[in-house]
């Protein structure tokens, strides 16, 4: 084992730990608002990042095909939670179990009407880095390199959102208090449709990320969503801030133990062990935070 | 005088449990209008019923002459009706800052940190905490954010349910004195819900009285303080 090849497994533990960042972030949104986890939220991913091959197909330029990609995943985020999501939760006798199955079902829906659209044979994405880009070194090729800086990027924007604008704090605030927000004139069911259009936007990233290095079929996101479920419980299922500090977690772990413990075959088992381990010695996560209430 | 909330013959019901049957009551523009009665009686729902909030009603609601009855609540409260919720429906983890903020987010006019201010005024124990994390306000504290968030609105008419609930005697004779003078300066209507009917009676121009649904009693304050029956039964005095 030398220093190299340890710098190395921990540099693209960063990498892959991007992808997970943005998944988890994904589903931390969707759970803080709703107390829902979307189990399709890689398939919705993966069905984004065909679209955006089909547009590179047809010739659209990169970033422009990026760009109507994200702004899909969006307008398909929202239309899932207004008729799906929104359906569910009027269900006489929804319980969550229910939401479990209909998420797990939208699951297996977009992946075979992926299959069916597009095939099951792996298909080649294209990287926006070029391959013999300034920032590409032998620890980190150009793309790991943009990955992560992407993921950043989006995720500063993100929050700026979250922190600095008046949407922002009125989803915030249905999030917390769907009752007092109705109360302050919020279109609550809105902000909520929202928050899974960016979920969406953010999986989507995620996807278009992750192709290029895995290749493109309709499980693409099979992994990424299992390290993602581990990033979001390891940072805390209720604290956004955790949840990309848990993904870049989860990314390096993974890669290390592949290296040198497990082998690469057992990778995914460690984040089940992740997950497993949160869910028993600290559910809240590392980051969970807990409100602060005088009564 | 014209009335800006009107109820006629309101009933309301969680699932199968009916709780006000038939209620009429008035709120005249500009005026406080207190709902009293015992635990039980459905003052907290009759606003609920205002709101629209998880509550089936049947009957009509006016408010300026529109009918209300069965909008959702955000557009309600859009209408320009501040409600002050029991267990004052605090953002626990915001700011107070945000908390004021969220009660202005209806508003697309300019005037929204002239307003904090301006409330402030009225409850400058805000002013102090404004950064501070909302759930760490003592429940005095809470109870004057949950009015400014309501007030933030700009509303023409102010729901308020039980604001003197579990705060020092002190401080409900603070609050009552504030709400008198938003009256008064901003010619706020109120709709007063209380447990303590002795405060209430000070402040208001019209009561009415609550029992098991129904509207039993209704005047100015003077003469259902003075209904010997009334005062026995429900005033305990």
């Amino acid at each position: 084992m030398t220093v190299q090849t340890f710098l190395h497994q921990v540099l693209s533990g960063l990498a892959d730990g991007s992808l997970y960042a943005a998944i988890a972030l994904a589903l931390v949104m969707i759970f803080k608002a709703t107390h829902q986890v979307n189990f399709a939220q890689g398939e919705m991913a993966m069905f984004s990042t065909f679209v955006a091959y089909t547009l590179c197909g047809a010739g659209v330029p990169y970033w422009i095909a990026f760009l109507i990609t994200l702004a899909f995943s969006f307008v398909f985020g929202v239309a899932v939670q207004r008729t799906i999501v929104q359906w569910l939760t009027r269900l006489p006798h929804a319980s969550e179990l229910t939401a479990v199955v209909v998420f797990i079902g939208l699951l297996v829906v977009f992946n075979g009407t992926a299959g069916l659209i597009w095939g099951y044979t792996n298909k080649e994405f294209p990287s926006p880095f070029d391959q013999k880009a300034w920032y590409g070194s032998t620890y980190l090729n150009p793309h790991e390199v943009g990955m992560i800086g992407v993921t950043l990027i989006v995720l500063g924007i993100v929050f700026a959102f979250f922190r600095f604008t008046r949407l922002g704090l009125a989803m915030r605030a249905a999030a917390e208090n769907p009752q007092s927000s109705r109360l302050a004139g919020i279109r609550v069911g809105w902000m909520l449709a929202l928050g899974w259009g960016l979920a969406a936007l953010l999986g989507s990233i995620a996807g278009m990320m992750a192709a290029p290095k895995l290749f493109l079929d309709p499980n693409l996101m099979g992994g990424v969503i299992l390290y993602g479920f581990a990033a979001a419980l390891l940072g805390g299922i209720d604290n956004p801030w955790g949840a990309p500090i848990g993904g870049f977690i989860v990314g390096v772990l993974v890669n290390l133990g592949g290296a040198y413990v497990v082998g690469s075959h057992l990778q995914q088992t460690l984040a089940l062990g992740v997950i497993v381990a949160v869910l028993v010695f600290k559910p809240s996560g590392l980051f969970g935070r807990t409100v602060v209430v005088r009564v | 005088m014209t009335a800006l909330l009107a109820l006629d013959k309101v009933d309301a019901d969680y699932g199968p449990t009916t709780v006000l049957r038939g209620v009429t009551l008035e709120v005249p523009d500009g005026g406080m209008v207190a709902l009293l009665g015992a635990n039980g009686a459905g003052k907290t729902t009759t606003l609920r019923a205002i709101c629209h909030m998880g509550v089936k009603t049947r009957g009509a609601i006016r408010f300026a002459g529109k009918r209300i009855d069965g909008m959702p609540t955000e557009s309600i409260v859009r209408l320009g009706i501040g409600h002050v919720p029991e267990g004052r429906g605090t953002f626990l983890s915001l700011s107070v800052e945000e908390n004021l903020k969220l009660g202005a987010m209806m508003r697309r006019d300019r005037g929204i940190a002239a307003d904090v201010a301006r409330i402030c005024d009225y409850f400058p124990v805000l002013r102090e905490r404004m950064d501070q994390q909302a759930g760490t306000l003592s429940g005095g504290e809470q109870q004057m954010l949950a009015i400014a968030r309501a007030l933030m609105g700009k509303p023409r008419l102010l729901l308020l349910d039980e604001p003197s609930f579990g705060l020092a005697p002190v401080l409900v004779q603070e609050i009552f004195r504030i709400l008198r003078v938003i009256n008064k300066e901003e010619r706020m209507s109120m709709l007063l819900v209380e447990q303590n009917a002795r405060l209430a009676l000070d402040l208001v121009s019209q009561v009415f009285l609550l029992e098991t649904g129904r509207v039993v009693a209704s005047g100015p304050p003077q003469q259902i303080a003075a209904d010997e029956t009334v005062r026995r039964a429900y005033l305990g005095q």
